[in-house]
């Protein structure tokens, strides 16, 4: 079996060269834009553009506003179909499995030629409303990651007896759903909710075709008229993506390791 | 479910008949009103912002520019420049879906059963984590930092070998350079979604394979593989759908110098370059239609695969 952990040791070499060379190769690039040595002006000039400030800040906004909107849709359904609407699941999970099929190029294009300025819920005609419909798109598009980690959160509690208990002591359905289920499942609504942030941030398609300014359009924007500052973004943007995920990882450390007496 | 007592606060609908029966659908008529508001927004929000305008789109594809039904937009589809554009699609997304879920095998046998310390397998499961999401965008320029003209790699391989890979055929905005460049979300994802399953391999089997002397080798060719055969496939066609419906990567890479069908259909919503909105709507559907078949073919592998990893 010697053999077989050096094979090991290979395959994560050559897998590790993979994958850090253009991260370096990124940073060193993002270094050069003075001719006499390595500096740190390209990222200099990046945090200091009022573009970079506002598309990021309006990009944050979006995501936290969509993290808002999911979670408001997607605990209460998922709780109720866990609880009291099981033939509901079959429906529930396949609506979830839509955005995995459906690309997101076409669903914007959905959007534009049925929430057009001349149709029925003109969405696109006003900033808010174009606003709006980017938000229940990044809805859409984080569904998916969304369901998945609060029902998996759902699972791990005992969502019956907690209900009984809760309904034992005269709370109703509101209270319960934001007292009793809530805080348990806090910490999966959570990691979902960085997941959606990482898919947010930089989300081009959808920005673009909806015209908002977005931080993925800017980038797009950045990559074809400037050299070094590229290199610059794709570093922060590849440092905000490992905190998106390193705040999941830390958070699955808090996260109830007792499994449900019921499932 | 068997809850009797109503625990909504609003008013109660449920009917005392449907107490008693036992029929399969009595959830239904037990869900009281409370229940079905607490779900609504969540029907209303997939029907209007995922079902609706993905229909729409389907209606569309059979449409003239009069409104009435027809099938000249999905005839229309057999130009050669569309043709080319989905052909280059699954090319470039069936590769990158083969290469990254045999290389993302690989790597997760060696975290996994590889007997590498601890630290090295949470380590490559993070980083996976990360780089799945590293995709669209700023993965475009990591790339053409590390191989285009002057990207890292170019320059070292010129200077260090004298080995041009530009002269030698190599093109950071061609099929290998897109391939390349899926494969930094592609290889990730294969490690995430793959290490469930290995870890349902149970020990017992390669022990009691050992024991019957059977080799390594004879062990993965008679036991490992077949079990995880259908989840591969099923990985396989969950990254292909994966890699069809990106554009931001390939956009920033190659500007429109690559007519993949994302790249098509982003070009025809925001200037009607194909001169046809009927037509627009059928790129759709195909692009559909092609993610579907692959993601059926996941589920129902998945289906079968599950039963062995319980």
């Amino acid at each position: 079996m010697r053999s077989g952990r050096i094979w090991a040791w290979i395959v994560f070499a050559l897998g590790a060269a993979y994958f850090l060379v253009p991260l370096l190769a990124t940073f060193e690039f993002s270094l050069r834009i003075r001719r006499e040595g390595y500096t740190f002006d390209a990222y200099a000039n990046v945090f200091s553009d009022p573009l970079f400030q506002a598309t990021f800040g309006y990009s944050l906004l979006i995501g936290l506003l969509t993290i808002v909107v999911g979670v408001l849709i997607v605990v209460p359904a998922a709780y109720f179909v866990r609880l009291r609407m099981p033939g509901l699941r079959p429906i529930i999970e396949f609506v979830t499995l839509l955005p995995l099929i459906v690309p997101a190029i076409v669903l914007v294009f959905g959007y534009i030629r049925l929430y057009n300025s001349s149709s029925w819920l003109p969405l696109t005609g006003s900033r808010l409303g174009t606003d709006l419909l980017l938000i229940f798109g990044y809805v859409a598009l984080a569904l998916p990651y969304m369901y998945r980690a609060i029902d998996t959160g759902l699972r791990t509690i005992d969502v019956k007896t907690l209900t009984e208990a809760a309904t034992i002591l005269g709370a109703n359905q509101a209270t319960i759903l934001m007292r009793v289920i809530f805080p348990n499942i806090a910490v999966a609504v959570l990691s979902g909710a960085f997941l959606t942030l990482a898919i947010v941030m930089g989300e081009f398609t959808i920005a673009s075709l909806l015209n908002r300014p977005a931080f993925g359009p800017y980038l797009q924007n950045v990559g074809a008229n400037r050299a070094f500052e590229p290199s610059a973004l794709a570093i922060v943007s590849f440092v905000f993506t490992w905190a998106a995920m390193g705040m999941i990882q830390l958070l699955a450390r808090f996260a109830p390791k007792t499994a449900a007496r019921t499932d | 479910m068997s809850t009797d007592q109503n625990t909504a606060a609003g008013p109660e609908l449920s009917g005392p008949a449907a107490r008693t029966t036992t029929a399969p659908l009595r959830w239904l008529r037990e869900a009281s009103l409370g229940d079905w508001l607490a779900v609504l927004p969540f029907l209303v929000f997939s029907v209007m912002f995922l079902v609706l305008p993905t229909l729409w789109l389907f209606a569309n594809a059979f449409a003239d520019r009069a409104g009435n039904f027809t099938f000249q937009n999905i005839l229309d589809l057999g130009t050669p420049q569309i043709i080319a554009s989905f052909w280059i699609s699954i090319r470039v997304s069936f590769a990158s879906a083969a290469l990254g879920a045999v290389i993302g095998l690989a790597i997760a046998l060696a975290i996994i059963r590889g007997r590498l310390p601890a630290p090295i397998r949470s380590a490559v499961m993070t980083f996976s984590g990360v780089a799945s999401n590293f995709a669209g965008i700023p993965l475009a320029f990591a790339f053409l930092a590390t191989l285009g003209r002057l990207g890292l790699v170019t320059v070292l391989l010129d200077t260090v070998f004298g080995f041009n890979i530009y002269r030698a055929g190599f093109n950071i905005l061609s099929f290998w350079g897109l391939t390349l460049t899926y494969l930094y979300f592609q290889i990730p994802l294969m490690v995430l979604i793959i290490a469930p399953a290995i870890d349902g391999l149970k020990k017992e089997w390669s022990e009691a394979a050992a024991t019957l002397g059977a080799s390594p080798w004879q062990f993965w060719r008679y036991v490992g593989l077949p079990v995880l055969w259908p989840n591969l496939l099923g990985c396989l066609s969950l990254l292909f759908a994966n890699a069809f419906g990106a554009i931001a990567t390939a956009y920033a890479l190659t500007g429109s110098s690559l007519n993949i069908v994302p790249i098509l259909l982003y070009a025809q919503i925001r200037g009607d370059v194909l001169q046809n909105p009927g037509l627009g709507a059928a790129l759709a559907l195909g692009m559909v239609v092609v993610t579907a078949l692959a993601n059926v073919i996941y589920l129902v592998v998945r289906a079968r695969a599950e039963r062995w990893l319980k």
